[in-house]
């Protein structure tokens, strides 16, 4: 099977869902690129390189470059939903929903509910999440932990390449508005990705290790470095299951909660800041759906409640690591 | 327009200052001494030093993404922004906002800013605190030509209308907004007049022209403290480096680069002037420029040796207190 970057793997279901669906298009900042200028249109592909291509084979109608107008943006892919388009927006930095929030939480993610069920909104608003840049506090948050919080958002956050893949043909197909964060750590690492189309189910998480001795439940760039704190643990005969959500709403609390019920354990791992979070969410329904099959207990390993601060050292000592994460799930055997 | 020879002398400088900064800064970020996203202001010097020319520390800019020519023509320590650069614990920030992020409260600037047109909000609010204490200083936020599409924006624009504060908008034209042309982002052919449209003046300058740029912020400032409300600067000039440290610049014609900095400098454009005018005397100017490339020289040394934050740091300065 094919090796492609989670990069090379989004741009791959971009291009192959607006091949397939003549409602979808791209919208965005410099998601052509050199609009205007004397270089070549299209020439950019997105600052991250995402819709690299697309310019070229869809045309400026179907990739639409725009200016610096979030609000617009967003707002412009909601209004092309509602009318039965399937638009893919990007908002560059995940930091920016800042800027168009009104658009993404009282307008696309509340149209079904308050239309009494009457419409659908089939928009995907892409995102660059996370830390691991020195990109400082207004370029390095997640975001995502937010946006869960949000009922009639969904909220996708892939780990590696092929789910990337199968998770944006699952958001492009949605009819639903999906707001998709891309761990922008991860977008150059790569894993076997099939060239043909396929779909992964929201709401079903991935179950990537089987142990015994405790759940670990991760999100996007934290996947990896939990694999690696529950790898380096297997050496000393400690095992653990390691669960990947894939989305955090839906959220598959059935496979969470069986795998908890079976190690006794639980230790929540995300590069956001703690408060009403994902870990002290998911630590919430253990807590609450799962209690009498805890046997210590529930770590949630995430960053500080603090900003994402600039110097490098700082961000390491900010962001959750492998040595943090073993530290937890020793915590919660011993 | 005649200067006094301090100021001559003192605009020269600080733009020499921003330039060899930049391209020292450019030239570590090359060799990987410099974490993080970096804009460098290389060529529009004359727009902050221009501007800045007329403020006193009492007065408020607000930056951008682009932002160390603003902070060094406003005053800020070049040592310690080259220190903030580097992420040390001495920078001006402590090592916690970076290249994006440098402030210096007491000199005035209220922080570069890494939201586009985050700054034209915040400098109505630093311009209505000068309205309502009854003194005549004015805030200016510098954005880019990017800036002027956002809502933020426009909304700064008019609420500084509404309320008659004395806010200065410098939107800075280097004709890209990352690989976007103006031509294209700017849906109107007349930007200038889709501004003044909010109801206040603009006043035009080429941002090659550090005398240029002057007079017309001098106007727009004298608007401002005279208590007539907002006013706009609208400043042309292309920056020499990509839109950041590494872009490949497809955006760019044949030669575009090598006319801006052939045709377009405004270090030049200084010296040639003195030269006619025989205001100040080119061995003035070598001495200034020396005594920057040492300033410089010093900069990137301190920073080099400067101490490193501690773990501990991640969380101090969240809040100014916690709760019992
Ligand atoms: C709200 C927001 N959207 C997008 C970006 C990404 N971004 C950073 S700088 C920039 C271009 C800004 O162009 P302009 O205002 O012309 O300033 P210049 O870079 O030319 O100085 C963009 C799109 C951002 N930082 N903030
Ligand atoms: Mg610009």
């Amino acid at each position: 099977m094919p090796v492609k970057t989670m990069r090379d793997a989004i741009n791959e279901a971009l291009h192959q869902a607006m091949a397939a669906d003549d409602s979808v298009f791209v919208i965005g900042e410099d998601v052509a690129g050199c609009m205007g200028s004397n270089g070549k249109p299209g020439s950019v592909g997105g600052v991250f390189g995402v819709t690299t291509g697309i310019y070229d084979k869809f045309g400026p109608l179907r990739c639409v470059d725009t200016p610096i107008s979030e609000s617009a943006i967003v707002g412009a892919a909601a209004g092309a939903a509602l009318v039965g388009m399937r638009p893919v927006a990007e908002i560059m930095f995940a930091d920016f929903v800042g800027v168009c929030m009104d658009q993404l939480v009282n307008q696309m993610g509340k149209f079904r509910y308050m239309f009494g069920g009457k419409t659908t909104c089939p928009a995907v608003i892409r995102f660059a999440a996370g830390g691991g840049f020195s990109a400082a506090a207004q370029h390095s948050q997640s975001m995502y932990q937010v946006m869960t919080s949000f009922p009639g958002l969904k909220v996708v956050i892939p780990s590696n390449a092929y789910d990337a893949k199968g998770l944006m043909l699952q958001a492009i197909a949605e009819d639903d508005p999906v707001l998709f964060f891309e761990p922008k750590a991860l977008y150059q690492e790569s894993c076997e990705v099939p060239d043909e189309m396929y779909t992964i189910p929201f709401g079903k998480a991935a179950i990537l290790r089987e142990g015994d001795d405790c759940t670990v439940v991760a999100f996007g760039q934290m996947v990896g470095r939990a694999a690696a704190a529950i790898d380096a643990l297997a050496e000393e005969g400690i095992t653990c299951d390691l669960i990947d959500p894939r989305t955090s709403s839906p959220l598959d609390t059935a496979t969470i909660l069986e795998s908890v019920e079976a190690t006794g354990r639980l230790v929540v791992v995300d590069e956001s800041p703690p408060r009403c979070g994902l870990t002290a969410d998911i630590a919430g329904l253990a807590a609450d759906r799962a209690f009498h099959a805890l046997k210590g207990p529930i770590k949630q390993v995430c960053a500080p409640h603090s900003p994402t601060p600039f110097a490098p050292e700082l961000e390491a000592a900010y962001l959750p690591s492998v040595e943090k994460i073993i530290a937890a799930i020793r915590g919660t055997m011993s | 327009m005649t200067l006094p020879r301090e100021t001559l002398l003192r605009a020269y400088r600080q733009m020499k200052t921003i330039r060899e900064f930049e391209e020292r800064a450019h030239a570590e970020i090359m060799n990987g001494q410099i974490p993080g996203f970096t804009h460098l202001y290389t060529g529009q010097e004359a727009n902050a030093v221009g501007v800045c020319e007329h403020l006193s520390d009492a007065d408020t800019i607000i930056s951008t993404h682009r932002g160390h020519g603003h902070c060094i023509a406003k005053g800020a320590d070049v040592i310690g922004m080259m220190k903030e650069l580097w992420g040390s614990s001495e920078g001006l920030c402590k090592g916690k906002g970076g290249s994006m992020h440098v402030a210096d409260f007491e000199r005035g600037i209220l922080g570069a800013n890494g939201i586009v047109a985050g700054g034209p909000p915040i400098s109505v609010g630093s311009a209505l605190a000068a309205k309502i204490r009854g003194n005549t200083n004015v805030a200016v936020s510098f954005s880019g030509d990017g800036s002027v599409n956002q809502g933020t924006c426009f909304e700064a624009m008019n609420l500084a209308v509404v309320l008659q504060v004395p806010a200065i908008f410098v939107i800075e034209n280097n004709y890209y907004s990352e690989h976007t042309n103006i031509s294209y982002a700017v849906g109107c052919d007349d930007l200038k007049a889709r501004t003044e449209a909010f109801g206040f003046p603009v006043f035009v300058a080429d941002g090659a022209d550090f005398f240029a740029v002057y007079e017309a912020a001098g106007k727009a400032i004298e608007h401002a403290r005279a208590g007539k409300g907002p006013a706009g600067v609208f400043a042309e000039q292309g920056r020499y480096h990509g839109h950041f440290v590494g872009d490949p610049q497809h955006y760019r014609g044949a030669g575009e680069l090598d006319d801006l900095r052939k045709n377009h400098d405004c270090l030049k454009n200084f010296r040639a002037r003195m030269q006619e005018t025989g205001e100040l005397a080119s061995e003035e100017l070598d001495a200034v420029d020396a005594e920057v490339m040492a300033l410089i020289d010093r900069a990137v040394a301190e920073a080099k040796a400067a101490p490193r934050p501690t773990p501990e740091q991640v969380e101090q300065d969240v809040y100014i207190t916690y709760g019992a």
